[in-house]
């Protein structure tokens, strides 16, 4: 247990140590720790190695996508989950279905798709994309979860004059919040660490998202041997997980495990 | 409580709808059809050729490498994560629960980490000259050891299937521990009673009681063993490796696509692949069944 801790941890930590450490301590000292803090390294990677730039697109990608995917996965899960008409499985089907299909299968059309569209390398297209392979995911998770909810509670709204609309947005949302939360959680991590969609439909280097930044910077750098400063672009592209990891871990994994078994 | 309600289902569906359509959907549908084609990205210059491109895959050196990698892929990395994770898992059980707790967040923060930081550490780890396992193999004097892992074709594949067990782990002890302690205690305590060893009681009870568990296990594992192209791309020069030592479909098809512009012959891998993950999950739940009928 305590070798495999060890084993899971080291790289990890040893990536955050280097990010302090000069040039030059990398490359002779692997093992040891930094004789002095520099940060500058972190300064460098953040401006001069546009990790910052990177990091605000995939900001503005993935806030994007979150929200959108949110709405639109929760009104469609809702909407199968508590109404009954024809169709209602078959829509279901078609959307949960997508969710065992592998992407390789759809990247060549769907870079063409979306190039017909004018929308490759911007930010709109990014986010619809995202959005279209976040939802399944989503519909599948949030439609077992607003099945649980209680209906006399919405009965009573319909009584008291709400549209359905009313009802959706006033009564259910508030009572999923448990679930919107956890697959809040998990649909920030997938979209955060996407790295296939990005890279065949986000070919301008300056709306790179984090992943596609860092894949960049570590072969160009590479070859430039700035190593201390890829390790600070590296530190600092795992700290945002590492700080939602801390806040929410116990919701991450009991959420994570339901999702598998379901 | 009708009024409305038409108006609000078509509200609620339709944009989700469109968007699945256009982005999900239609690419799937289309990457049948231009699997038939000879098409290079030029509108209106595909013409069908049948299953021209399936001939030509099997014709093909580096795919069929990569079709090789994949099912080592696919046949070690799950028998290892799972072997691993399910030691962990149970090994747990006998720890306090502080502790465990604590080993548990250690544990599942690499599967948090995108693939790609992953892969850029990794890579770094394995560096001959300055990574961190060279020299910790040359600082305990065990020089001969030390050597390019990822520029080796022998060693290769083996760095890159350690990655991903490394950064997989975590999530199956999390997932195998909850299904653990859904076992009621008394029938652990019922085979102590029996005189059962550890080793007997994993094997006897544990093991059959969280067969479910490895059975989702192994889907996901094996969908996840299909792809590896993160790690590949990032990791092995090439990228592929040395020799196509590490080539994956998803990284032929990448390549055949957006470097070679033959769009018709990558989406007959993107079939391929599409297949082969098919046969994947078929088997997994006819195994499933045949084993829910055994328990009955």
């Amino acid at each position: 247990m305590f070798c495999w801790a060890v084993v899971t941890a080291l790289p990890l930590l040893w990536a955050v140590v280097s990010s302090f450490k000069s040039d030059n301590e990398i490359l002779n000292e692997p093992w040891s720790p930094p004789s002095a803090l520099h940060f500058e390294n972190w300064a460098r990677a953040w401006n001069e190695a546009s990790i910052g730039r990177y990091f605000l697109n995939s900001l503005i990608v993935v806030g994007g996508a979150l929200i959108l995917t949110m709405l639109l996965g929760s009104l469609v899960a809702y909407a199968l989950a508590r109404y009954e008409f024809r169709g209602n499985r078959v829509i279901y089907y078609v959307f949960v279905a997508a969710m065992f299909f592998p992407v390789f299968l759809a990247l060549v059309p769907l870079f063409f798709v979306v190039q017909q569209l004018g929308l490759l390398g911007t930010y709109p297209g990014l986010i619809l994309v995202y959005t279209a392979y976040a939802v399944p995911f989503t519909v599948f998770f949030l439609h077992s979860f607003f099945r649980t909810l209680p209906g006399e509670i919405a009965e009573a709204a319909f009584l008291d004059g709400c549209s359905h609309g009313a009802v959706f947005f006033r009564v259910m949302l508030p009572l999923a919040r448990p679930g919107l939360f956890a697959v809040g959680i998990f649909n920030f991590l997938g979209l955060w660490n996407q790295y296939l969609l990005p890279l065949v439909l986000n070919p301008d280097p300056d709306r790179y998202v984090l992943a596609q930044g860092l894949a960049a910077l570590s072969v160009s750098q590479g070859y430039r041997s700035d190593w201390s400063g890829l390790f600070a672009g590296l530190t600092i592209a795992m700290l945002p997980v590492l700080i939602a990891y801390v806040a929410f871990q116990r919701h991450i994994r009991a959420g994570m495990t339901a999702g598998a078994v379901k | 409580m009708r009024h409305g309600r038409w108006r609000f289902l078509l509200g609620a569906l339709v944009p989700a709808l469109v968007l699945h359509v256009v982005f999900v959907l239609s690419p799937y549908a289309q990457a049948f059809y231009l699997s038939l084609t000879d098409w290079t990205g030029v509108a209106g210059q595909a013409s069908f050729v049948g299953v021209d491109n399936y001939v030509r895959l099997g014709g093909d050196s580096l795919f069929l490498d990569a079709v090789r990698n994949n099912l080592v892929l696919l046949a070690v990395v799950p028998l290892v994560t799972i072997g691993i994770g399910l030691f962990l898992a149970s090994m747990l059980r006998h720890s306090p629960a502080r502790i465990g707790q604590g080993y548990r967040i250690v544990y599942f923060f690499p599967q948090l980490l995108s693939l790609v930081v992953i892969a850029v550490l990794w890579s770094f780890v394995y560096n001959p000259n300055t990574g961190l396992l060279n020299s910790g193999l040359r600082a305990i004097g065990l020089d001969g050891l030390a050597r390019s892992w990822l520029a080796e074709p022998a060693w290769a594949l083996g760095a890159v299937m350690a990655v991903l067990v490394w950064s997989s782990v975590g999530f199956y002890v999390v997932l195998f521990s909850a299904a653990i302690e859904g076992i009621p205690v008394e029938l652990f305590e019922a085979a102590k009673l029996d005189g059962a060893g550890r080793w007997a009681t994993f094997w006897k009870v544990t093991l059959p009681l969280v067969r479910e568990s490895v059975q989702v296990a192994f889907v996901y594992l094996g969908i996840a063993a299909l792809d590896a192209f993160a790690v590949v791309q990032i990791m092995t020069v090439g990228p592929g490796g040395p020799d196509g030592a590490t080539e994956v479909i998803g990284m032929s098809l990448y390549r055949t696509a957006f470097s070679y512009g033959k769009f018709g012959y990558a989406s007959a891998m993107g079939v391929a692949l599409f297949f082969a993950t098919l046969t994947l999950a078929v088997l997994a739940l006819r195994a499933g069944r045949r084993e829910r009928l055994e328990l009955a």
